[in-house]
């Protein structure tokens, strides 16, 4: 999933507190399981703004909305009747659903209410941890089902670098050397010898190396 | 002969090479990258120039370089890939081989987390791996990574570092093995103490063969003070220093300790010289080249030979 952690309040009051009418929308996907921008935290922000603004002297209205997927443009669809009461949209999706808000809402300003973080999964309850950099050319074939472009710091294809001890990467003891992860799991399944084929210089275009990316599927067109 | 650089004379001639390090100023000061290089005139066969080593920024390695080539010297080009793409490292290769340099050193480089700019971002299109290849690619093919032709290839002795001591240990002579494959001609280590461990790993090396196609030269960093070698030891990462040689620092006292250190040193270098695949030395005298030529003498690597 897409991963998310709510910005500081007082960073989303000192967007918000020009307007007198907010119109907050979560969303019920990825922000929803991260518990970054779901319907509680819509509930939860909405009170912590109101009490922001009462204690400054001011008046805000806030309508709160939690779409079923805010990155799709036949849920957002549903903010119409809502919009025109608002003077701006204060959004607790990812990055998707704050521009999918912006797209299609031209005159209404939009601010994030969270930082998107990574394409993760959840290591235990209340952490989540990077798995995946999108670079368009899985490589999870050739190394055990373990990624060394989202998890290894330096993004190093052909192995560990010299700062590997202990396991953890020499950034920090809280971060796993992934090669130490990757080596562990190929000697687990017999596959040793896959180590030793050179992975070359990869073609970033696939990535955002070249540029925004797109699907386009024409058989779904 | 690949290659013309100096190096590769002296490992092909047979000779134990040596090599020392010039870490360029923090400043444009070309004045202290000649007063460092100067020191090490004669007693070395080429110096290793460091690129923005611990990520820190710091003049940079080709100009540093140039400098020294022009004092006559042969430096060695460490080229990270942490900081510039393909196309800025091919683009410096093609400036480092019009200035008469021949000889580099691929590595991916100190994470920028260690260093003055933690909140840059890291480049790693290739790693050091990737970057072997691509060197070798522009020798051997006379093409850059992208493919196109280039007019007068940089024809450079490339160079890798290994570090015996790093985990898993067991996959440290494959990855030796890999940096062969992809083109390394000669290998620079980490700063070897625990020398049990380090042969332990040639012999593993020599098991494979690695050293017959691979000049390997073993790293040697000087320890200043019985505090140095704890530092090393605690807080430098994949480092491996025994407790007996923190020991035997710091029973003496702080005066007696730099001369010491200096004597291990050189005992480090007259027994690794036995040790088969071993085929020069480099010497990491950290801020303190002025006594590499000492090092040199009493190892007993001194006169150097000409090539």
């Amino acid at each position: 999933m897409i991963t998310a952690e709510r910005k500081p309040i007082q960073e989303i009051i000192n967007f918000v507190s020009p307007y007198k009418n907010l119109l907050l929308v979560g969303c019920n996907e990825c922000v929803t399981v991260c518990s970054a921008g779901g319907r509680k935290e819509v509930a939860l922000l909405s009170s912590a703004l109101q009490v922001a603004s009462m204690k400054a002297g001011r008046i805000i209205h806030i309508q709160e909305m939690t779409l079923e997927r805010q990155c799709d443009p036949e849920y957002v669809e549903q903010l119409v009747p809502y919009i025109d009461q608002a003077d701006a949209v204060l959004s607790l999706a990812c990055g998707c659903g704050v521009q999918e808000i912006a797209r299609r809402f031209k005159d209404k300003m939009v601010f994030p209410g969270v930082n998107t973080k990574f394409m993760g999964a959840s290591e235990r309850p209340g952490v989540w941890a990077e798995r995946c950099q999108g670079c368009g050319d899985c490589l999870l074939g050739v190394t055990g089902g373990i990624c060394p472009i989202a998890r290894c710091s330096k993004r190093l294809q052909n192995g560990p670098c010299g700062g590997s001890s202990k396991g953890k990467c020499e950034i920090s003891p809280d971060v796993d050397c992934v090669w130490q992860l990757i080596w562990d799991r190929l000697k687990a399944l017999g596959l040793e010898e896959r180590y030793e084929a050179i992975l070359p210089a990869k073609d970033w275009r696939s990535g955002r190396g070249g540029g925004p990316r797109k699907i386009v599927r024409e058989d779904l067109m | 002969m690949k290659t013309e650089s100096v190096l590769e004379r002296m490992f092909k001639a047979g000779h134990l090479a040596v090599t020392s390090e010039c870490g360029p100023p923090r400043g444009a000061l070309p004045d202290k990258v000649r007063e460092k290089a100067e020191m090490l005139r004669g007693y070395v066969d080429a110096v290793n120039v460091t690129d923005n080593q611990t990520a820190m920024v710091r003049m940079s390695s080709l100009t540093a370089c140039i400098l020294i080539r022009q004092m006559g010297l042969h430096p060695i080009l460490q080229m990270v890939t942490r900081d510039r793409n393909r196309l800025a490292l091919q683009s410096d290769l093609l400036g480092a081989y019009a200035f008469d340099i021949n000889t580099m050193l691929c590595l991916s480089g100190d994470h920028p987390h260690f260093g003055d700019h933690p909140m840059a971002a890291n480049v790693y299109d290739l790693d050091s791996i990737q970057l072997i290849q691509t060197v070798r690619t522009m020798r051997d093919q006379g093409k850059f990574q992208g493919g196109d032709e280039i007019a007068n290839p940089p024809k450079m002795f490339i160079g890798a570092a290994a570090n015996p001591f790093a985990d898993p240990f067991e996959l440290r002579v494959r990855r030796l093995a890999k940096k062969a494959d992809a083109g390394a001609d000669f290998i620079q280590t980490q700063c070897i103490y625990n020398l049990d461990k380090f042969e332990k790993w040639m012999e593993g090396v020599c098991k494979r063969r690695l050293h017959e196609n691979l000049f390997i030269m073993a790293g040697i960093t000087p320890l200043k003070s019985a505090g140095m070698a704890r530092y090393m030891q605690k807080k430098v990462p994949g480092m491996d220093v025994p407790d007996a040689l923190v020991q035997r620092l710091a029973a003496l006292p702080k005066d007696k300790q730099a001369e010491e250190g200096i004597t291990i040193a050189v005992e480090t270098i007259e027994r690794l010289k036995t040790v088969e695949g071993v085929h020069g030395f480099h010497i990491m005298a950290i801020e303190w080249e002025q006594r590499v030529p000492e090092i040199v003498r009493r190892a007993g690597l001194y006169p150097r030979p000409t090539v």
